[in-house]
């Protein structure tokens, strides 16, 4: 359907499906570029976090407690999984990483399903939030705005405290070159954990922000999963910069193409995907010996 | 299965066989199933004292929800079948206990909606259990790949919820019958409600999943709206279990229809209106639901359904007009706590009827309970009489057609739709090859 008026909402849209993934993809790109380890249970956590705001929501009522302690859950849990199960797996093969972090994932699905059912569940956005906001051209669900907002301020966050603080750098560094870090006295184990434990609450977050959007199931992860590596292979594997890029270019994608065809906008993401891959491999913003 | 050659081949075995022979003889339609060759699972899966009926249902995905309530149904008609209960034996007159006097038993596999998934789990009940009867679909693409199973190995198999034009059209089967409605029948029963009721001229907006369901009811509600001139204003064809609608619905919400047309079923029934509200498209279109999905009005609020027109196989207040639709709903709440939703009655209903056939067999051998489907006569069911349609093995049985109650009529909980016509299915059903439905061989 192309007229202009749709032509500027699909394109808003597409904003706010952009920084969403782009927030989620860059806990999945921080973990891989300083862990190593691929992480197949980063959709999963993106629904756990969507859970376990809610459980925060319905016992205080209050959206802002249900971020606050659903993220905080999500940082735990994060930590907890690098120490019980990924610490083992740095020095193993990437195919055993890749199918810890695939099991992890199941685990923490199934564990959902059995606590809360297959039935869909929701959170209530505040009450300001809540009803439509005319854009001129448009009218778009106030929180979906809302949600564009707080995605970029939480892009923000991250990216002053990777690019700003002291953390931020030792984190860098791990990217770049984790054994050299340990050469130089830091305790890299230690980076590791708190990098999943980030990675871990980026993922939740966005999952409790966006679960007024879309209401939750325990499968929720599953096409996120998907669309986040998609994102990561765009931006450039283990680039936060990129994450976000490629964030924002997959949900344009997405979201003008299905103004032309709906049924060719996943098809186009791969598209580009694949010809990102072919004449960048490294992706858009990656660097080449990390591709 | 030497075994049971070894056996036929026995002195005994043949004067069984004569004597089950001249019975047949004397009483058309039995068979002399002690002498069939073995076909499929025959005669391994039905030789000792129990029978096994692999479910294969979606358990997770987008479809879990109403997988659940299929399953249940499946449960409680196990039940039924192994005590005699009363109410299977209205449905299957002959039972007794169990199926043929041999207990029944089950498997259950999750096929999370996935055609691979669904025939894997359908070919190991078929090899490890010997399964006698594979079922169970809430997809239409899950329900086409196990008729072609089905076909293939000759082990027959019922499908749960499908609501493709396809499953008993050109995906037909000589092993496989379907109980509920499907897309033709739906449009063809909600859509002159619809004209009546909305006016004539309007302008449509469908949300479509894309595969065969979806499409099939897309491509059979155009065609019934058209005779009161409706047109398409848009169709948003979207993937199955797609969890963020928001660029579908900014279409439709551009669109300037005047109805939204939702074919999405189960949870991305549930997403894409409470998602549309978000949008603000159901203030200003009227929405309509051709193949409601069960929980719906439970899972989205009375507040969005109401006034939602609906086409449905079953909704619990049917039980004020049909004395069994009464003691089905009974029975099944007070063994699951909740008022049974369209697809436990599809489960019950199919296994009550694979037993009536059976029983009317005499026999686990396929040919022959295929022979028994089709005669087509007359069955007891929850919605009144119905029968088998032998040409395409479709059953013949009313669309119920149902309009969102507000909350404030409500008069329970669950009190969600006031049902508006139970419409007779004869009528609703297109000629039986128009499809292209070419049902194979028996044997």
């Amino acid at each position: 359907m192309l007229s202009w008026p749709n032509f500027f909402s699909q394109f808003f849209n597409g904003l706010a499906l952009g920084a969403l993934l782009a927030l989620i993809s860059s806990g999945l790109t921080i973990i891989y570029g300083t862990l190593g380890v691929l992480n197949l249970a980063h959709g999963a956590m993106f629904m756990l976090g969507g859970y376990a705001g809610f459980v925060a929501w319905q016992h205080t009522g209050s959206f802002a407690l249900a971020v606050l302690a659903g993220s905080l859950f999500m940082v735990v849990v994060g930590v907890l999984i690098e120490r019980v199960v990924i610490r083992n797996f740095y020095r193993r093969p990437h195919e055993d990483q890749i199918l810890v972090t695939f099991g992890i994932g199941i685990v923490l699905v199934e564990l959902v399903r059995l606590g809360f059912g297959s039935d869909t569940v929701s959170i209530q956005p505040p009450a300001w939030a809540m009803g439509v906001t005319p854009l001129g051209f448009l009218i778009y669900p106030t929180y979906r705005i809302v949600v564009l907002g707080i995605a970029a301020a939480a892009l923000l966050v991250l990216y002053f405290v990777l690019y700003r603080t002291r953390i931020g750098m030792i984190v860098r560094a791990g990217i770049e070159d984790s054994g050299m870090v340990d050469i130089l006295g830091i305790n890299v184990n230690h980076v590791f954990m708190l990098v999943f434990g980030i990675g871990a609450m980026a993922a939740g977050f966005a999952g409790i922000v966006n679960a007024p959007v879309v209401a939750l199931t325990p499968d929720a992860g599953d096409t996120i999963l998907v669309e986040t590596f998609v994102v990561v292979v765009i931006g450039g594997v283990g680039s936060f910069p990129g994450a976000v890029l490629g964030g924002l270019i997959a949900g344009e994608i997405l979201s003008l193409t299905s103004m032309v065809d709906p049924s060719y906008s996943e098809v186009m993401l791969f598209a580009v995907m694949t010809l990102v891959l072919v004449l960048r491999p490294q992706g858009l913003l990656g660097q080449q010996d990390r591709a | 299965m030497t075994d049971s050659v070894g056996r036929v081949s026995s002195r005994r075995a043949i004067i069984q066989g004569a004597a089950a022979g001249a019975v047949a003889t004397l009483l058309p339609g039995t068979s002399r199933a002690a002498n069939e060759p073995a076909i499929g699972t025959y005669p391994a899966g039905s030789s000792g004292d129990t029978v096994f009926i692999g479910i294969t249902i979606p358990r997770t995905g987008t479809y879990a929800v109403p997988g659940e309530d299929v399953l249940k149904g499946y449960q409680l008609a196990i039940e039924h079948l192994n005590a005699g209960d009363p109410l299977i034996r209205m449905i299957s007159p002959h039972t007794s206990k169990g199926v043929l006097g041999k207990q029944v038993t089950s498997g259950v596999a999750d096929s999370g909606a996935k055609p691979n998934d669904a025939v894997q789990n359908g070919s190991r009940f078929i090899s490890q259990n010997k399964a006698v009867l594979i079922t169970g679909s809430v997809s239409s693409a899950e329900a086409v790949a196990l008729n072609k199973l089905a076909q293939r190995e000759k082990v027959i198999y019922l499908p749960g919820i499908s609501g493709s034009n396809d499953t008993t059209g050109k995906d037909c089967v000589r092993y496989s019958f379907r109980e509920c409605f499907y897309g033709q029948t739906a449009a063809a029963a909600i859509a002159p409600v619809m004209v009546k009721n909305i006016g004539k001229n309007k302008k449509a907006a469908y949300l479509v999943p894309d595969y065969t369901y979806g499409h099939t009811v897309h491509q059979s509600m155009e065609q019934f709206l058209k005779a009161g001139g409706w047109t398409t204003a848009t169709a948003q064809v979207a993937p199955l279990g797609a969890p963020d609608y928001s660029s579908y619905l900014l279409n439709i919400a551009n669109s300037g229809a005047d109805v939204f047309i939702n074919i999405n079923f189960g949870n991305d029934a549930v997403q894409s209106i409470k998602q549309a509200q978000q949008f603000g498209i159901l203030g200003k279109q009227i929405l309509s639901v051709p193949y409601n999905t069960p929980f719906l009005a439970r899972d989205v609020g009375a507040d969005l359904m109401a006034g939602v027109y609906a086409a449905t196989d079953f909704w619990w207040t049917l039980e004020d007009r049909f004395p069994l639709a009464k003691q089905f709903v009974a029975a099944f709440e007070k063994k699951f706590g909740y008022k049974p939703e369209w697809g436990a009655n599809a489960g019950y209903m199919q296994l009550a009827m694979w037993a009536d056939a059976v029983e009317r067999a005499k026999s686990f051998y396929p040919p022959d309970i295929i022979k028994a489907y089709e005669a087509g006569p007359e069955i007891q069911s929850t919605v009144g009489p119905v029968r088998f349609r032998g040409a395409d093995h479709q059953l013949i049985r009313p669309v119920i057609i149902e309009r969102g109650k507000k909350k404030a009529d409500m008069k329970s909980a669950d009190d969600y739709y006031e049902v508006l016509e139970v419409v007779p299915g004869e009528g609703l059903m297109q000629a039986p090859d128009a499809f292209g439905c070419s049902l194979g061989p028996a044997t």
